[in-house]
């Protein structure tokens, strides 16, 4: 009854304010740091930071093509404290952007996203595609030849969606090509949908959250006993919040957000590439035919995540990293050979002539498409065939395994794209670049 | 008893709300949709956007002229026929730029390169360069800017000559 007896008259309406965020009282096992290191609270906070940063720039920014590029340019040279806005907004878009991912990697491999948790998951896989749009909408925002030709060149990758690919671009686009409209239907969707929406699906999957019980935690420190989340919880956030805001800050403080010369549609930079979330997706655009680039692996994928809650598994292991011992062993395993398989993937497909020009024609769906993904499908399966019948693993082992090869071959294509790609997207070492 | 009744009904009720508040949500979608569309789509009869590039003479034979503003080389061929091609790689959408020493148009971002009719002559670009409409009218020429016209290839029938 009188939990808020130790407080003072002017924290109680703060800590209120906690208790619609947390319950009363939490799990102590719930506390330890390395069961979830906090990425989900950092994510909210981060969010938080753009929010604030973002509505000060949007009094100063002008989102037209005349007027954005110099718009940038007077936030960071006349206004005070705007170059530090502007960087801070920068980096916090960043980080948020690696910290809901590496929250997605928590929350996989703690097997956090099971029954009673699938939908938690749904929202936040939700969650995460609206972050990665809200930086892909604020990319294009400074007007710069780093923006204009990123935007141009991933919206273009849209064209390969057959049917309904190109209409889909004009109405993103708002236009033929990236022009006024563009700028102005990007500006709405960063500053108005896309964090309206952000803030709705928050909310919902912290309920979600809370619903479930709070952080997951495993079988045996089930019964640990309940600690008071004032001071125990909240004193732990502020140390995290605080380390996080001291960090952005000093990334702001020391490093500028990158400007280049003001947007020119007739000068495309050499190489042209995707923002860097997305280079992986336009380094497998260099590797198979668009159909399966853009379509057909994009669609397995994301099918395979939104349906990960609701494959049937015999063991219900929560709370506990990588499973078990045997799947520690098996996920180290396949990241390394995720990596090395990628790698040689890249070099061959790199070294091997250019189909096209052995069967020329309208062949290249099947030689540049099927024929690469059909390897890449069957490597991958007798790899798990081996694996299995080493290890004699389980199946939530077994998914385990090829989340963790999938995980590593998206990094190896977006490390390739974005460090060994130079002039017209040659391999290339990335001092040379 | 007058509970199933009840029951019956009340899921038929909240089964209609479900299927309204689908529909409504997809009218919606289809409202923002139609709204992020910039304009009405123009008809392109009516509203040919002729561009005046020039007079016919004001381009010798075997030239490309870029017009930087509107995006699109004009190039006038060995026997007098004009061919207007859009400036924009069929790859990813970079600008391609004209070579004169390789007589190509080649694109800066992934290293396409198409020959003067804009057929590709290096992948990854997957087809030919777009082409616009050249109208030729008492000596001048014209470009129709409203139809950028997709194609595998070059064919004859792009070219427009004055008469």
């Amino acid at each position: 009854m009188n939990v808020n007896s130790d407080l003072g008259k002017h924290t109680r309406p703060i800590y209120n304010l906690i208790l619609h965020l947390h319950p009363k009282k939490v799990k102590a096992s719930t506390l330890r740091f390395k069961l979830s290191f906090g990425l989900g609270g950092m994510s909210a906070l981060l969010v938080v930071v753009q929010i604030f940063t973002g509505l000060l720039l949007k009094f100063h920014y002008v989102p037209n093509p005349e007027g954005a590029y110099n718009s940038i340019l007077a936030i960071n040279e006349n206004l005070l404290f705007g170059k530090l806005a502007h960087n801070i907004h920068y980096w916090s878009a960043i980080l948020l952007l690696w910290i809901t991912f590496l929250h997605m990697l928590r929350v996989f491999f703690t097997g956090a996203y099971r029954k009673p948790r699938q939908a938690t998951w749904t929202f936040g896989v939700l969650l995460l595609i609206l972050v990665v749009l809200s930086n892909f909408t604020g990319y294009l925002l400074p007007w710069d030849q780093l923006s204009y030709w990123a935007v141009t060149v991933s919206t273009s990758i849209l064209d390969y969606v057959p049917l309904i690919g190109s209409t889909a671009r004009e109405a993103l686009l708002g236009g033929q090509d990236v022009a006024g409209g563009t700028l102005s239907n990007f500006f709405n969707l960063h500053t108005g949908i896309i964090p309206l929406l952000l803030l709705a699906l928050m909310v919902h999957h912290f309920w979600q959250i809370r619903k479930a019980g709070g952080l997951i935690v495993s079988e045996e420190e089930k019964d640990s006993p309940l600690v008071d989340t004032q001071p125990n919880l909240v004193a732990r956030e502020l140390v995290v919040s605080l380390v996080l805001i001291a960090f952005i800050l000093l990334l702001g403080v020391l490093f500028d957000a990158p400007l280049r010369e003001r947007a020119n549609p007739f000068f495309s930079p050499n190489p042209a590439k995707a923002p860097w979330y997305f280079m992986g997706l336009q380094e497998l655009l260099i590797h198979f035919h668009p159909f399966f680039a853009v379509v057909v692996i994009p669609i397995i994928l994301f099918a395979g995540i939104f349906y990960l809650p609701y494959f049937k598994l015999k063991d219900g292991v929560q709370g506990i990293w990588f499973i078990s011992q045997k799947g520690r062993e098996t996920g180290k395993i396949s990241a390394i050979a995720g990596f090395i398989f990628t790698i040689i993937f890249i070099l061959l497909s790199e070294a091997l002539p250019d189909p096209e020009s052995i069967l020329p024609g309208n062949f290249s769906i099947i030689t540049t498409g099927l024929i690469p993904f059909i390897f890449v499908v069957v490597s991958i399966y007798f790899f798990m065939k081996i694996i299995q019948r080493k290890f004699s693993i389980n199946r939530s082992e077994y998914i385990q395994s090829l989340f963790i090869i999938l995980i590593a071959s998206y990094s190896v294509l977006s490390l390739v794209g974005i460090s060994f790609r130079g002039e017209g997207m040659s391999l290339i070492w990335p001092w040379l670049l | 008893m007058t509970n199933e009744i009840k029951t019956g009904r009340r899921s038929f009720i909240k089964r209609t709300w479900k299927w309204l508040g689908i529909a409504a949500l997809a009218e919606l979608t289809i409202f923002t949709f139609g709204m992020l569309r910039q304009g009405k789509k123009n008809d392109d009869k009516l509203n040919a956007n002729l561009m005046d590039a020039g007079g016919v003479e004001d381009f010798p034979i075997n030239s490309v002229t870029a017009d930087r503003v509107n995006r699109y080389f004009l190039i006038r061929l060995e026997d007098g026929g004009f061919l207007a091609l859009s400036i924009i790689c069929s790859h990813l959408g970079c600008s391609v730029l004209w070579n004169k020493e390789k007589e190509q148009f080649l694109c800066p971002c992934h290293s396409s390169a198409f020959d003067k009719f804009g057929d590709v002559m290096n992948s990854p670009a997957p087809r030919a360069l777009d082409y616009f409409p050249v109208i030729i009218e008492s000596g001048k020429v014209l470009v129709d800017l409203s139809k950028k016209i997709q194609r595998r290839g070059f064919d004859k029938k792009q070219i427009s000559y004055a008469i």
